[in-house]
């Protein structure tokens, strides 16, 4: 499979998802900010990093860009498109998922590694989430608290769009296990086309034991398996 | 001509510089403090005929100065 | 020659430039007639301690600066350089900004991380970790108690105590603000934080220290130098306007300032811009892929000044400026505040003439303002021009390489003589040794730092295999952490062997330095190269950061003094050379001077990923083991000089420190390098501040799994083949050359064995299991539940904090 991971000025972590992708045996290419296409991508991340020194909000200027142009169109032909962290903050600002990320309720940043829940497995960035395991992926972030208005909450939650959440040891939602005060411990959501897809805490950074956690590894496997099934679904 | 920007966070969500603040102020010693409330303050300056500026600006804070889901705005032009 | 000067220059016009009389005769000598006002001011930032080492120089040329791997050695550029096989190489360097973060905590922090990571870049390699040493003055009420230990009673000590909150508050203030400020700055420009040290002592009130680390990672073939080499070729300025930033960290001349002094003053804060500087850094690196640069200099402190005048000291070319040609971000601006101006994130480019063209394309590609202001020349002078008038003109090479030395008087500080006489006699043994060990480790200099290092983005790059919170941290280099070798960054693998393990460790145990300048010089290499060791790794190489008071009061240069001297001997000892470092003095407020402080920053190599070890205890059942002496019995002190337990439980800070035996400690790392290479180790963790007990505790309690997720293992622990003169020294005492190790119990054999013909003690001392620490000696058994000792280590600091 062939990802298109975009770079921003001050994108910092898109070394790390070309780095995971190349571990998982794919291939993906970087795509400048001022490019207005995609070329041949079956996917996109939009990465983490601190786009435009995250000057007036975070991701606001970056949806602006040229490429996020080209990124509308593709998620608009039904394309897969993740977010990761600065990349949730910029699909949001742009209108391609719901809500906003604000700043952790600590005021502090927080880098740790956090447990996740899966809530569904019908999105191709959790197909391949094991039921009833958790998620042990590093967060890095100081505005990840996740928030929505109720309505969208609501609807959020009965078109089964939040991914994952963060949750303790136990698989317990409870409030100290948000490292960011995020609404219901939101730590991902998907559109309703369940097309595009982000979260805060960094999969990139947990895909080889060696870093402690390879759980990341999860997310990205799911995004080339739904890519796979499209395949065979097309030549059937 | 000067657009002054005010922008606030929206009642609803929560402002935990706001609310760092208001702790302090308490712990300073002043009273009667009901709630505090951390936006952001911007000037542009900016020429052109007044309705049409009026517009442009109205169209920046919706658009990028600020972020509607979390963000409330206002502006006078001076 | 007729120069323009805006200001006259005057007698009291050069004191107030902290330049001696002799020192300016010195400079009329070498222009042959009189400075203008920019030229004293030039000379004044080049000839400051900062720039020249004036006052240290004599004593940094014992240091040890060979080495085989050395690649760029101590002095020579921004950063020395290292090699570590297989064509690669590292760059480090140690820099602090005390002053600036003490005057402007959160900026003056982050732009300390900036200035180090341009050091870095600067030569061509690309920045992958961040390291720091912090010291501040006491966030807790326990220590506030220890400057009124010795007050009156009564309203003398309420006021007392008073004060000590007012202070406290401050502290807590500049510790706040310095986090964030480095948090900031890191993790913004997406560096990972990956190691350092905090130390909280009433002798850093009002004077905090921010030492700041930065490692890159280059080929051999990329190694950049800062010199303008090649007459004619242009000389390009990169990054944000100059403004009038830290002109008054500089040589700040009070008179003839008065109108524009306030907005001199509000000007003086450096404003860090973290955004900017990774993108003149991935443009820099771009850059330099091209082939068309030919020198390189980053503008750190005294901006232009040193960087035009060290670029063409080092080639031993001149150099010409036109300052209208330099971006201004301020109306009015002098030439002297030009080029004294210290505005972040700018570079000096000299570029190859004729490929003008390619380094325009890289700017623009990355957005950067940039601008042509300069020439290379071959007259050997630093020219400098505005609007075609010349300000400036001046021997490259006098100015950058000549300047005054001094040698300081040296006197060994009165407190010695107390400190030599006391003995254990005054001091009852522990009462219990139960609430002595909760104390410490609820101690914030020993209390686990989470609420700092949770702070600094610590994961970024994907290659951090330990991370802050074990002995010492362990970073992966792999072919993403290299520079491009060509403009468009792509992701192919070019180099499989590329995958390395470096280990970094920051340390300095600045009591001991205080109580032994000498001893506690060498203690403080040798627990950096310990910590290495615990983790499986060799040394390669050392950057110091020396922190003492002012060097004129024959006391603090004592300190200093030997200070080097221990640090020179323990690091040949070792086998690491220094490959350069930072000296910062003048630390000192009102109260008094700081505790010497030479900050240690090591830097290993492991060779093979399953080396790798940590700290903390892995399985129920295994076998506990001592490396090392359980005490030395040769200290009448046993280990108890100078320790945490005197200073926490007993509030004295005092007695001869612990010996630092640099063979034994020498035989002690190969030793447990050998066994971690023969895979028999599961767990290293170094004795220091709290001896064998806290070590213990902190192998039980230091595995955290995930937020608000720890992994306690217990310990069961006998002692009482060790019939100990002293409960307390037996415990907490700091007898240094100790490690606790744990390992499969069906390895206890084979440890035993080869470590007697290592040549290095090694004990059994219990094994691991169950929820509680149990130590048992000669004369009780003490027990400590881990969950209670968990939340004392680890939340202390952010109670202090609340």
């Amino acid at each position: 499979m062939n990802f298109a991971v975009l770079q921003f000025p001050a994108s910092n972590c898109d070394q790390d998802a070309v780095h995971a992708i190349r571990v998982l045996g794919h291939k993906s290419r970087y795509v400048w900010h001022k490019e207005k296409s995609l070329s041949d991508a079956d996917a996109v991340i939009v990465p983490g990093g601190f786009s435009y020194g995250d000057y007036l909000r975070c991701g606001a200027i970056a949806r602006f860009s040229p490429v996020m142009q080209a990124v509308q169109q593709f998620a608009a032909n039904g394309g897969l498109v993740l977010g990761i962290c600065n990349g949730f903050q910029i699909l949001c600002e742009a209108g391609l998922l719901p809500g906003a990320l604000i700043r952790n309720r600590s005021l502090q940043f927080r880098c740790e590694l956090v447990y996740l829940k899966t809530l569904t497995t019908d999105s191709p960035f959790s197909n391949l989430a094991p039921p009833g395991e958790l998620l042990r992926i590093p967060v890095a972030h100081g505005e990840g608290c996740y928030f929505a208005d109720e309505a969208t909450l609501a609807k959020l939650k009965a078109k089964r769009q939040i991914l994952w959440l963060y949750c303790n040891d136990r698989g317990e939602a409870t409030q100290s296990a948000a490292p960011n005060g995020s609404l219901w411990n939101i730590a991902g959501i998907c559109n309703e086309r369940r097309n595009v897809g982000a979260l805060m805490p960094h999969p990139e950074r947990a895909c080889e034991t060696l870093l402690g956690s390879a759980d990341g590894r999860l997310i990205f496997e799911s995004m080339v398996r739904a890519l796979e099934m499209r395949t065979e679904a097309q030549a059937a | 001509m000067k657009a002054k920007i005010v922008i606030t966070p929206k009642k609803a969500v929560l402002d935990p510089q706001g609310k760092a603040v208001q702790n302090a102020l308490e712990h300073m010693g002043y009273g009667g403090i009901q709630a505090v409330h951390v936006g952001k303050y911007m000037e542009i300056e900016i020429d052109g005929e007044r309705e049409s500026v009026r517009k442009q600006i109205d169209e920046a804070c919706h658009k990028l100065l600020s972020n509607p889901v979390i963000e409330d705005y206002h502006f006078q032009l001076e | 020659m007729n120069l323009t000067s805006e200001t006259k220059v005057t007698p009291e016009l050069v004191r107030d430039h902290n330049l001696t009389p002799e020192e300016y005769e010195r400079i009329r000598q070498i222009l042959g007639r009189e400075p203008t006002y920019t030229e004293l001011g030039i000379f004044s930032v080049m000839w400051s301690e900062h720039c020249s080492y004036k006052n240290t120089k004599p004593l940094l040329k014992g240091f040890p600066t060979q080495s085989p791997r050395i690649l760029v050695g101590a002095g020579e550029e921004n950063a020395g350089i290292m090699d570590i096989g297989d064509g690669l190489a590292i760059a480090f360097k140690i820099e602090s900004h005390n002053h600036p973060s003490a005057v402007e905590p959160f900026q003056g922090a982050a732009t300390g991380v900036g200035g180090i990571i341009r050091d870095i870049f600067t030569m061509g390699a690309r920045p992958v970790c961040a390291v720091n040493s912090l010291r501040f003055g006491p966030i807790v009420e326990e220590e506030v108690s220890l400057h009124t230990a010795a007050a009156p009673r009564g309203k003398g000590a309420e006021a007392a105590m008073a004060n000590g909150r007012l202070q406290m508050a401050n502290n807590k203030r500049l510790f706040a603000g310095v986090v964030a400020g480095i948090a900031h700055y890191g993790n913004c420009f997406g560096i990972p934080t990956i190691a350092g040290e905090v130390y909280f002592d009433e002798s850093y009130e009002g004077n905090p220290l921010v030492n700041a680390f930065c490692l890159g990672v280059l080929r051999h073939e990329q190694i950049a130098r800062g010199a303008a080499k090649g007459t004619g070729n242009p000389v390009f300025y990169v990054g944000p306007a100059t403004g009038r930033d830290g002109l008054a960290g500089a040589a700040f001349a009070s008179q003839d300032l008065t109108e524009e002094s306030a907005e001199i003053q509000r000007g003086a804060v450096q404003v860090a811009d973290p955004f900017m500087e990774k993108l003149v850094c991935e443009a820099c690196l771009e850059l330099l892929a091209t082939g068309a640069v030919a020198g390189m200099q980053d503008m750190g402190a005294a901006g232009l000044t040193c960087s035009t005048c060290e670029t063409a000291a080092r080639a031993g070319t001149g150099i010409e400026i036109e300052l209208s040609q330099v971006p201004q971000r301020a109306p009015n601006m002098t030439p002297y505040e030009i080029m004294l101006s210290e505005s972040q994130e700018r570079m000096l480019i000299i570029v190859r003439r004729g490929r003008e063209d390619e380094v325009k394309r890289v700017f623009e590609k990355w957005d950067l303002p940039w601008a042509q202001i300069g020439v290379v020349t071959d007259t050997g002078r630093m020219v400098v021009k505005n609007h075609g008038q010349v300000v400036a003109d001046i021997p490259a090479r006098k100015l950058a390489d000549e300047a005054p030395i001094y040698q300081r008087e040296s006197r060994p500080p009165s407190y010695l003589q107390e400190v030599r006489g006391f003995s254990l006699d005054s001091l009852p043994d522990t009462a219990d040794p139960v609430p002595d060990l909760k104390a410490l480790l609820a101690w914030p200099s020993i209390a686990s730092k989470n609420w700092v290092y949770r702070q600094y983005d610590h994961t970024v790059r994907a290659n951090s295999v330990v991370g802050p919170g074990s002995d010492a941290a362990v970073l992966r280099i792999k072919e993403d952490s290299l520079p491009p070798v060509d403009e468009n960054p792509k992701s192919e693998i070019r180099n499989p062997k590329s995958e390395k393990f470096i280990a970094l460790s920051v340390d300095c145990n600045a009591a001991y330095v205080y109580l032994d300048p000498c001893e506690g010089g060498k203690i403080a290499v040798a627990e950096a190269a310990r910590n290495l060791a615990c983790t499986g790794a060799t040394p390669l190489g050392i950057t110091d950061n020396l922190n003492f008071g002012n060097p004129h009061n024959p006391e603090i240069f004592y300190q200093l003094r030997r200070a080097v001297d221990g640090l020179a001997e323990a690091c040949r000892a070792f086998e690491v050379p220094v490959t350069g470092g930072n000296v910062s003095l003048y630390n000192q407020s009102p109260a008094g001077p700081i505790d010497p402080t030479p900050t240690v920053a090591m830097v290993g190599l492991i060779e093979r990923p399953e080396h790798i070890t940590t700290q903390w205890f892995k399985d129920e059942g295994d076998a506990i083991f001592l490396l090392g002496d359980l005490i030395d019995l040769k200290d009448p002190l046993f280990g108890l000089g100078g320790s945490a337990y005197l200073r926490r439980i007993h509030r004295l800070k005092t007695g001869l420190p612990p010996r630092c035996e640099l063979n034994s400690e020498k035989r002690l790392h190969d030793a447990l390098r050998t066994l971690i290479r023969a895979g028999l180790i599961k767990s290293a963790h170094d004795c220091s501040e709290g001896g064998l007990a806290v070590a213990l505790a902190e192998g039980c309690l230091s595995h955290q799994v995930a937020r608000d997720t720890s992994r306690l293992n217990g310990a069961s622990i006998d002692l009482t083949e060790f019939p100990a003169a002293r409960l307390d020294a037996l415990l907490f005492g700091e007898t240094q050359g100790r490690v606790v190790v744990s390992a499969a119990p069906a390895a206890a054999l084979e440890i035993l064995e080869r470590a007697k013909v290592l040549g290095v003690a090694a004990t059994r001392l219990g094994r691991v299991g169950g929820d509680q620490l149990r130590i048992k000696t000669g004369r009780r058994e003490l027990t400590w539940y881990l969950r209670e000792l968990h939340d004392l280590w680890w939340n202390s600091i952010a109670r202090a904090m609340k």
